[in-house]
């Protein structure tokens, strides 16, 4: 088994190998603009890094999100690809649920990444390997009574301090495709499903119908 | 190698706009032409979305590819490269694809090309009239551009002669469509309302056509805000808009401009033939108009059918194959979406590379080498 993890949904651009026992070869850069030109050059990286074809590889995991929408097709657009290309199973993964996975927490606590727009994409975890509830996008504020003082890992909870009271500063701050790879890893070892390979946008697209025409005749 | 079987086989991909399009052509011939729009999507929004268009794009692409694929008959292995637009156009849209096109390229061991989408609109007449006169003179006309160009090579040079200042020419069938609340897209259906009405019953002003205005430039703006106002003085009166007049005689304004300038420049830089293409290459009065006019003229006109005239996969893949075909190095694999990317680059050629020398037929290409020594196929 050889899978290729990719994640795009924040801003870390983000790819590993793992050939079912351990990580391989990881890589990535940290930059919010760059997602469509750093991608594949780190997917050559790891490759190159652990001395394997694109073609040796068996199956494709990918960060679903949430994130901002842009990047996160990138990954899924590549992933989606790479599988056509190689008839190999491309599967889907929270990208929240790798960044709680790399916390290696053993006790409640919540994920949150920026959502830009001042906002959050959050989830409460009971340990890092279970999710009790669906991704959200929220407000800090609107859900600071939920999340004060509770464990809190992830680049939004430390942007936002003040209301994740509890954030863990030597906690994950950004994704990496290595803690994906090995949950889905893990997953697949313990048969269980992951998600089909399909954005979690979490919301609907910007999207002014416009108004009644406007009238151009000065009155 | 490439030659003998009839030139490279190169798949294109689009997303420049609201069309997820792949195309397959073996040098001059297509093969393939799977196109997925999210038109109807943008209809209720009176325009095209860019977050839409995207969402739509990433379901599309790999069934798209597919199709392509099928229809065409042949294996993806068997491909010399990929071609993809990589600007100008949306940036959201242009990102899928190009990402799309990078991993397909990587994938299948297979050189990649970037190219223009404004270059690839002109090449794309190939496919249906044989290679490109040297130098070519192109009118593009869509809701994205209306540009003048002249192309001595399409895979090497394309100068901008003119382009509209304000609206493109679609985009002024739109706006007018909407005023009469016909709907989105406006082109077909004021092409469909036109042959009903007369072209001569109202005189709408034809923009930027004094002694002293730039000579291939364009402006609608001014037009179609002629035409909203003769449209509210009818209803302020209580009058019945006549609708196919009003079509009519509006688009026998754009044409008018439109084949008056191509003809000139095509005169004035002594090139005898013209290339129209664009979505709005599909109105039936631009063609009338640009067939009379460039015969009266000695101009040999080139207008691809419709379906290759609006945003579509093959057009790419015929830039992509005439850059093959030539030797133009290939594109790098951190290759972005430019939604800027300007005329005069009719491909974006690794900025690392070698410069030229690149073989076809899937041997031998540098960037592959700097960059992935052990990661091909074979
Ligand atoms: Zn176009």
């Amino acid at each position: 088994m050889l899978l290729l993890a990719l994640d795009t949904a924040t801003p870390a651009v983000t790819a590993a190998l793992h050939d079912g026992t351990r990580v391989l070869a990881a890589a990535g850069e940290v930059d919010a603009r760059r997602h469509g030109e750093l991608l594949l050059p780190a997917v050559d990286r790891v490759l190159a890094e652990a001395g394997r074809k694109l073609a040796d590889v068996t199956g494709i995991v990918a960060g679903v999100g949430p994130g901002p929408y842009t990047g996160l097709r990138v990954g899924l657009v590549t992933a989606t690809t790479f599988g056509a290309a190689l008839d190999v199973p491309v599967h889907g993964l929270c990208s929240l649920d790798g960044l709680a996975y790399a916390s290696g927490l053993t006790e409640p606590f919540v994920v949150a990444t920026d959502a830009r727009r001042k906002e959050v994409y959050w989830a409460r975890y009971a340990d890092a390997r279970t999710r009790l509830t669906e991704p959200a996008v929220d407000r800090p504020a609107d859900i600071a009574e939920q999340v004060a003082g509770v464990p809190a890992v992830g680049a939004g909870a430390l942007l936002y301090d003040t209301v994740f009271t509890g954030v863990r500063r030597d906690g994950p701050a950004h994704q990496s495709a290595a803690a994906l790879a090995e949950l889905a890893a893990a997953k697949l070892a313990a048969g269980e499903e992951l998600l089909p390979p399909r954005p979690l946008y979490l919301r609907r697209p910007d999207a002014q119908v416009p108004a009644n025409y406007k009238v151009v005749t000065p009155k | 190698m490439a030659d003998s079987r009839g030139g490279p086989l190169v798949l294109g991909i689009e997303t420049s706009c609201d069309e997820t399009g792949v195309g397959i052509v073996r040098g001059h011939t297509l093969l393939a032409d799977a196109v997925a729009s999210s038109v109807d999507e943008h209809a209720r929004f009176g325009g095209v979305v860019p977050e839409v268009a995207s969402r739509a794009h990433l379901e599309a692409m790999v069934p798209t590819i597919q199709r392509a694929l099928k229809e065409a008959g042949v294996a993806a292995s068997d491909l010399d490269g990929i071609a993809v637009t990589a600007g100008p156009g949306l940036a959201g849209a242009l990102l899928v694809g190009v990402s799309a096109a990078k991993a397909y390229a990587y994938a299948l061991g297979k050189p990649l090309y970037g190219v223009n989408h404004l270059a690839s609109h002109i090449c794309v007449d190939q496919l249906e009239h044989g290679p490109l006169p040297e130098p070519t003179m192109a009118l593009l006309v869509s809701g994205g551009h209306s540009s003048l160009l002249l192309a001595p090579d399409i895979t090497a040079d394309v100068r901008p002669l003119g382009s509209t200042i304000d609206d493109a020419a679609g985009e002024a069938f739109d706006k007018v469509a909407r005023v009469l609340n016909l709907g989105f897209p406006g082109g077909p259906v004021i092409d469909r309302y036109a042959r009903e009405g007369d072209p001569e019953a109202i005189r709408f002003p034809r923009g930027l056509t004094g002694p002293r205005d730039a000579a291939y430039d364009f402006s609608f703006s001014g037009l179609k805000t002629a035409v909203a106002r003769w449209i509210e003085a009818k209803r302020a009166a209580g009058e019945e808009v006549p609708v196919a007049d009003v079509s009519a005689s509006f688009q026998e304004a754009v044409v008018d401009v439109l084949t008056r300038k191509a003809v000139r420049a095509c005169k004035d830089n002594g090139v005898d033939h013209l290339m129209i293409g664009g979505g709005v290459a599909a109105n039936s009065r631009l063609r009338a108009m640009a067939e009379r006019r460039c015969e009266d003229a000695g101009i040999r006109l080139r207008v691809p059918r419709p379906k290759l005239c609006t945003d579509n996969g093959a057009m790419v893949a015929a830039l992509g194959a005439e850059m093959v075909a030539r030797d133009r190095p290939a594109s790098a694999w951190d290759l972005s979406a430019d939604s800027s990317l300007p005329v005069t680059e009719p491909h974006v050629p690794d900025p690392h590379g070698h410069g030229h020398g690149h073989g076809h037929g899937g041997h031998d290409h540098d960037h592959f080498h700097e960059l992935s020594k052990d990661n091909l196929y074979s």
